[in-house]
């Protein structure tokens, strides 16, 4: 396993933010994580890269396991060699991921720089193959030239391109296509896929839309409000969605065989930290809740192979259509 | 997608004054320069010793062998604001240079690190800011004796807590930055992030703040030599020059009206010129001009 994330529990204050996440990652594997805004995936992207105690958060249980180290235990000094280098993330907003007043291809420079032993010119060597094969056209040019000069889709491939100058082995990709237009997207998820068969690497792509995880992910780890509710690999998981929160997620992607108005969302909101409901912490906005989901908290339980859910209506193949 | 490559060399010649509109900012960028090059030169460019004294030819009136005239000692007044330039730039850029160095080192490690040590630091320094500057300086030449020395000290003191305050508040916004927590993300230290990323986005307005508060600080200069309490005699300072010749206003008022003349000009031309920079400096506006 590159990545195995056990039972991880995050606070902020007295808050519990991450209630026993586990999930794991392959080599040469895409995982999705996927759920609504709210529901803890960026934050065990932070988790794992240690950027917690930043925003005043910390991990109170649980352990992160990256290619057999227990990250954990290292020293921050430590944790910054691996961070970039062996463990990069893609962040979400490439308008506000690049520092505007540096060029970009220097900006790639940096984790080179940082992290191998290469000097400035070989830096720049490498940033350059790596921009070339980005497909970034005219990548000498581009080299020198300031973000706000290029176009978003040309900014989400410098942000790639910073997280795999380190040569990762690992990359968190946390909504890398949100900010940006519909075709520069597909190109974008297709590049990931690449680099990662490639490069042989573990990709984590956080997302919440599930059309982009029935294309990309080998596996699917759902989450709501700090928990997993279902995991599995992504064919289970669409021919036979066990949780109720993942068939809505699914109901979530227009078909153009929709008549108008046949697209539903999720009623209700996801809730706030501070006022967890008791039992499943779906239960508020589930249609199909019993009166047991309202007080006692559904273990994830195998539902086929590979496959668990979190929910006491699983076995019910009744329910669950 | 060629701009780059034009706006680079461009940059330089930008600063001359271009982006401000032309004319202005040249004209004023042209004027300092010609003040700075009087001040390095001023051995060469007098006519005359600045402490040459002639009390034959007492506050006589612009000539053509004193061109401003003489002052009550019959020195002559031109070559006394030639040497002049030399401690009123000297010690307004000096003080200001060590003033901004010092502010940008402390308000960037409060911004970044905050928590106590920010509290405490910025509790000292905001203290200063109870004074007036011009105060706040003749105290501490007050008490560190005064002399060109503690002039300098002085006025670099009076300006600390802008140069602070700015700095400081600049390096707090950025520092929540996707882009600062994308470079740690890529593994980079506190010096790194502070050096590389948050200096160069947060110095701009400093640096034309720094301009602009030259042309105060030339000021403040020659109210401290207006006082006694700047470059003693017979050193030249444009305020000294006007204290000393204050008492004849009236009948030699070039003795008076010629340094003040200067102090105003050299302040108008660093404010003009301080715009320039501002507008020059900004990367954005810089490629959207070209």
């Amino acid at each position: 396993m590159l990545l195995s994330v056990e039972n991880l529990q995050v606070q902020f204050g007295r808050l519990q933010a991450l209630a026993g996440v586990s999930f794991s990652v392959n080599r040469g594997e895409v995982l999705g994580l996927v759920g609504e805004s709210g529901s803890g995936k960026s934050l065990s992207a932070m988790a794992v890269m240690g950027l917690l105690p930043l925003s005043g958060g910390r991990v109170s249980g649980g352990s992160i396991h990256f290619d057999g180290t227990d990250l954990g235990s290292l020293s921050p000094k430590a944790y910054r060699k691996i961070r970039g280098g062996k463990v990069a993330l893609v962040t979400q907003n490439p308008m506000t991921s690049l520092d505007p007043v540096v060029r970009v291809g220097q900006q790639i420079d940096q984790a080179a720089l940082l992290h191998l032993p290469v000097d400035r010119t070989e830096a720049k060597a490498r940033t350059l193959a790596l921009m070339d094969r980005l497909r970034i056209p005219n990548a000498e040019m581009v080299y020198t030239l300031y973000p706000h000069q290029l176009s978003g889709g040309l900014r989400q491939r410098i942000v790639i391109a910073m997280a795999l100058a380190g040569e990762p082995d690992l990359l968190i990709a946390d909504e890398p296509t949100t900010a940006l237009d519909v075709t520069v997207q597909a190109q974008i998820i297709q590049l990931l896929i690449e680099l990662v068969q490639e490069r042989d690497l573990g990709l984590v792509l956080i997302t919440h839309d599930m059309g982009v995880v029935a294309r990309t992910c080998d596996r699917v780890a759902v989450m709501y409000c700090g928990r997993i509710v279902e995991t599995g690999p992504v064919e289970a998981i669409f021919a036979s969605p066990r949780h109720p929160y993942t068939r809505a997620l699914i109901g979530c992607i227009p078909r153009h065989d929709m008549a108008p108005g046949d697209l539903v969302g999720i009623p209700g909101v996801v809730p706030s930290v501070a006022a967890m409901p008791s039992g499943c912490r779906f239960h508020p906005r589930c249609a199909q809740a019993v009166s047991r989901c309202f007080t006692e908290v559904p273990p994830l339980s195998a539902a086929g192979d590979n496959h668990a859910s979190a929910c006491f209506l699983t076995d019910q193949p009744g329910e669950a259509s | 997608m060629s701009l780059s490559l034009k706006t680079q060399g461009a940059a330089t010649l930008r600063l001359l004054g271009k982006p401000f509109g032309g004319i202005g900012g040249a004209i004023c960028g042209a004027g300092l320069g010609l003040f700075i090059f009087v001040a390095l030169f001023a051995p060469l460019l007098a006519p005359y010793a600045y402490d040459a004294q002639d009390l034959a030819r007492i506050g006589l009136p612009p000539s053509a062998e004193n061109w401003f005239g003489t002052d009550e000692f019959g020195r002559d007044v031109l070559s006394r604001v030639i040497y002049g330039a030399r401690i009123s730039l000297s010690v307004g850029l000096t003080a200001v240079a060590l003033s901004a160095s010092a502010g940008i080192l402390i308000g960037a490690l409060c911004g970044y690190f905050g928590g106590r040590f920010d509290r405490i630091t910025m509790a000292a320094i905001d203290l200063t800011w109870c004074f007036p500057e011009i105060l706040l300086a003749l105290v501490l030449v007050a008490i560190l004796g005064p002399g060109l020395n503690s002039t300098v000290i002085a006025i670099a003191v009076a300006y600390l807590a802008q140069f602070t305050r700015l700095t400081r508040t600049q390096v707090r916004a950025l520092k929540g930055e996707t882009f600062v927590e994308v470079s740690r993300c890529l593994g980079a230290g506190h010096a790194h992030i502070l050096l590389r990323h948050l200096l160069p986005n947060a110095l701009a307005p400093v640096i034309v703040v720094a301009m602009l508060t030259t042309g105060d600080a030339i000021l403040l200069e020659a109210t401290l030599g207006f006082f006694g309490m700047g470059a003693q005699p017979p050193t030249p300072s444009w305020g000294a020059m006007m204290s000393s010749g204050s008492a004849q206003l009236f009948n030699a008022p070039w003795v008076v009206i010629i340094p003040g003349l200067f102090v105003a000009l050299s302040v108008i031309f660093i404010n003009v010129y301080g715009d320039a920079i501002l507008a020059a400096l900004d990367v954005k506006n810089r490629i959207r001009r070209a």
